[in-house]
């Protein structure tokens, strides 16, 4: 493998986990954007998809025998579900009696829902790792010197798919415009007739569900979960849609594919152990000198 | 007449808050003559130590208005500061106190000195990924400070003339140790909180730029702010490093800054008895809530939410902090209603 094909295999690796941050960010960059609030259960919403797929597979595993493809997209459909819905009623219970208080207020309650999702999810699964199923191990496909496997294939053509049709979903709907005003200005917003609670509770039904798809990609990508991977991979999301400029959709996007990318080549040339700071370096950094991200128009704070 | 009487009702309302600080003080030192149980004094030595920490973060958090989520990091920093000292170069507890305060202390200007042009959330986040940064900083710098294993330092001796006390691994002595640093704290964040400082940042939180135009300058207060929380952090750092007698990265993860800020706000943000009373029940609700064992945390996260849902400005807000949590639309409200009243009895 010349170094140049060595550079475009940790690309490729990096790009694949990036999608998978972008799939989050998304989540976090919309509901900031509405709101303005870190949503702090959002990284363990991202781990409670790949859960709930797990539960989906095992549970149909014990009654008919089906193929993968069919398992695959059950397993999706099953976490992208279960994700939204709790996401929607995490915004109902724990963020809109607190809508006209201070946002730290809010932070809190963010808190205290994460603590309850971590710990719920170690009462029903177990503290220890749980292995997730693994589909196509032995397809690979290979151009040159470069290995693709099915895996990451997979992952980054549903990722596209997914946030393609969100982007439609936002510019070309008329949710996604009520949604895009919303977010632009909710008192103005609701002054023109937009029911503002009724596109916060679909802002967190989408943001939740891309979250759960993640999750699922991230369980197969990694063959094992437990409860506490949310945490670190939620933060990682988040600095993703910080650096792609934060409430900004599209952003978000790139904003992942560029840490995933970045984290790839860092892991692959200076060290795993630092791979991590590597991370927040860049969030660090990019704050103190940019702002604004890299899709955001400047907008004077 | 009238004066006189304003003057004994204002002593009589001074005296008896000394009274009762008087005797609360002599509760918490009789406290381990009554109660000999070593794991509920040990909580409370955690519960002091938290307490220092939370009215440090006050200070950058609940007078100025700085969000920090990793204020664990200067917290490691004081701890690490002694852990090192005492490991590598063998200086004692006592010796190490001003290396530690001093240290964080530097940490938070230079730090702050180059993030204190954000503002809100932006100045958060880059305060979370110091706090990741330092971390796993710790956590992968083997040579310096024990990598994940962590430091095992000595116990804390005093030796007065040829006589010598060692801590030991007793909770008795750090109790008292920790109301005391606890207490000075305190005295230190009362006469701030009145001082020229405390208005100053008070004034800056409300309206920066406001404070400028009244000819505060915002920068330097703001780095003051932080350089002060971030000592006290590193004064806390100390304390917890002798307590425990031990430091692993592990202790300052984003949890625990986390916790910290939940403690601030859960208090009540801005108020010396709200940043105590929050972090003696956010270190003893989990403590009483162990008999559930794995529900624990559970019960925790829902006793968080119900208590933010049912007072948003803290157990302990103040009229300010009251003032500042009531939405706009609802102030803007009654003082329309008190002109209209006017206008109707014209």
């Amino acid at each position: 493998m010349s170094p140049f094909e060595t550079f475009i295999q940790q690309l490729i690796n990096g790009l694949s986990i990036g999608m998978i941050y972008a799939l989050i960010a998304l989540g976090y960059t919309m509901v900031y954007g509405i709101i303005q609030l870190i949503n702090f259960a959002h990284g363990e919403i991202f781990i409670l998809g790949a859960f709930f797929a797990l539960f989906v597979f095992s549970f149909l595993g014990s009654f008919v025998p089906l193929n993968n493809i069919v398992t695959i997209i059950i397993m999706f459909a099953a976490a992208m579900a279960g994700c939204g819905l709790l996401g929607v009623i995490i915004e109902r219970v724990a963020y809109r009696p607190l809508r006209k208080a201070p946002r730290l207020a809010c932070l809190i309650t963010a808190i205290g829902v994460s603590f309850i999702l971590q710990n719920l999810m170690m009462i029903v699964w177990g503290p220890i790792d749980k292995s997730f199923p693994v589909f196509f191990k032995h397809v690979v496909f290979t151009v040159g010197a470069l290995r693709i496997t099915f895996m990451q294939g997979f992952i980054i053509i549903t990722s596209l798919l997914l946030m393609i049709s969100l982007h439609f979903f936002v510019r070309r709907t008329m949710l996604g415009k009520a949604l895009r005003a919303t977010s632009e200005d909710m008192v103005a917003a609701r002054l023109m007739g937009i029911n503002v609670d009724k596109v916060i509770s679909i802002c967190f039904l989408i943001g939740s569900a891309l979250a759960g798809a993640g999750g699922v990609m991230y369980g197969m990508y990694y063959t094992t979960i437990t409860f506490h991977d949310g945490y670190l991979v939620g933060i990682k999301a988040f600095t993703a849609a910080v650096i792609g400029g934060i409430g900004n959709v599209p952003g978000a996007m790139l904003g992942g594919v560029a840490l995933g990318m970045l984290e790839g080549l860092a892991a692959g040339y200076i060290s795993s152990a630092w791979k991590n700071v590597f991370a927040f370096l860049i969030l660090v950094l990019l704050l103190l000198c940019w702002p604004s991200g890299i899709l955001r128009k400047f907008r004077n704070e | 007449m009238s004066k006189k009487n304003a003057t004994s009702g204002y002593n009589r309302g001074r005296l008896l808050r000394t009274a009762m600080t008087v005797g609360m003080l002599a509760i918490l030192f009789a406290l381990p003559y009554f109660n000999h149980n070593e794991y509920q004094l040990d909580v409370l030595v955690s519960a002091g130590i938290f307490a220092i920490l939370v009215l440090g973060l006050n200070v950058m958090t609940g007078y100025c208005g700085l969000l920090n989520l990793g204020y664990a990091a200067f917290f490691a920093s004081g701890a690490y500061t002694y852990a090192i000292l005492n490991v590598k170069y063998g200086l004692s507890f006592w010796v190490s106190l001003p290396a530690c305060i001093i240290s964080a202390g530097a940490l938070g200007l230079v730090f702050g000195s180059c993030v204190l042009r954000l503002k809100g959330d932006y100045l958060a986040l880059v305060t979370l990924g110091f706090g990741e940064i330092t971390r796993i900083a710790l956590n992968n710098m083997d040579g310096l400070t024990g990598g994940p294993n962590g430091l095992t330092l000595s116990h804390p001796v005093i030796r007065f003339a040829n006589k010598s006390f060692d801590f030991g691994i007793k909770s008795l002595p750090y109790y008292y140790l920790s109301l005391l640093a606890l207490l000075v704290t305190i005295i230190i964040m009362r006469r701030l909180s009145n001082s020229r400082f405390g208005r100053a940042w008070i004034a800056i939180k409300e309206d920066e730029v406001a404070a400028a135009c009244m000819g505060i300058n915002t920068g330097k207060l703001k780095l003051f702010a932080f350089c002060i929380g971030s000592a006290i952090a590193g004064f806390a750092g100390w304390l917890f490093a002798g307590k425990q007698g031990f430091v692993s990265p592990e202790s300052f993860d984003f949890t625990t800054s986390i916790m910290l800020v939940a403690m601030l706000v859960l208090g009540g943000i801005g108020s010396i008895s709200g940043a105590i009373v929050g972090a003696l029940a956010l270190t003893i609700i989990p403590e009483l809530l162990r008999p559930l064992q794995e529900y624990r945390m559970f019960l925790f996260g829902a006793i968080m939410i119900i208590m933010m849902l049912f007072r948003p400005q803290g157990l302990l807000g103040g009229v300010r902090i009251f003032e500042e949590f009531r939405p706009v639309s609802e102030r803007v409200r009654q003082e329309e209603d008190e002109v209209l009243a006017e206008d109707l009895k014209q």
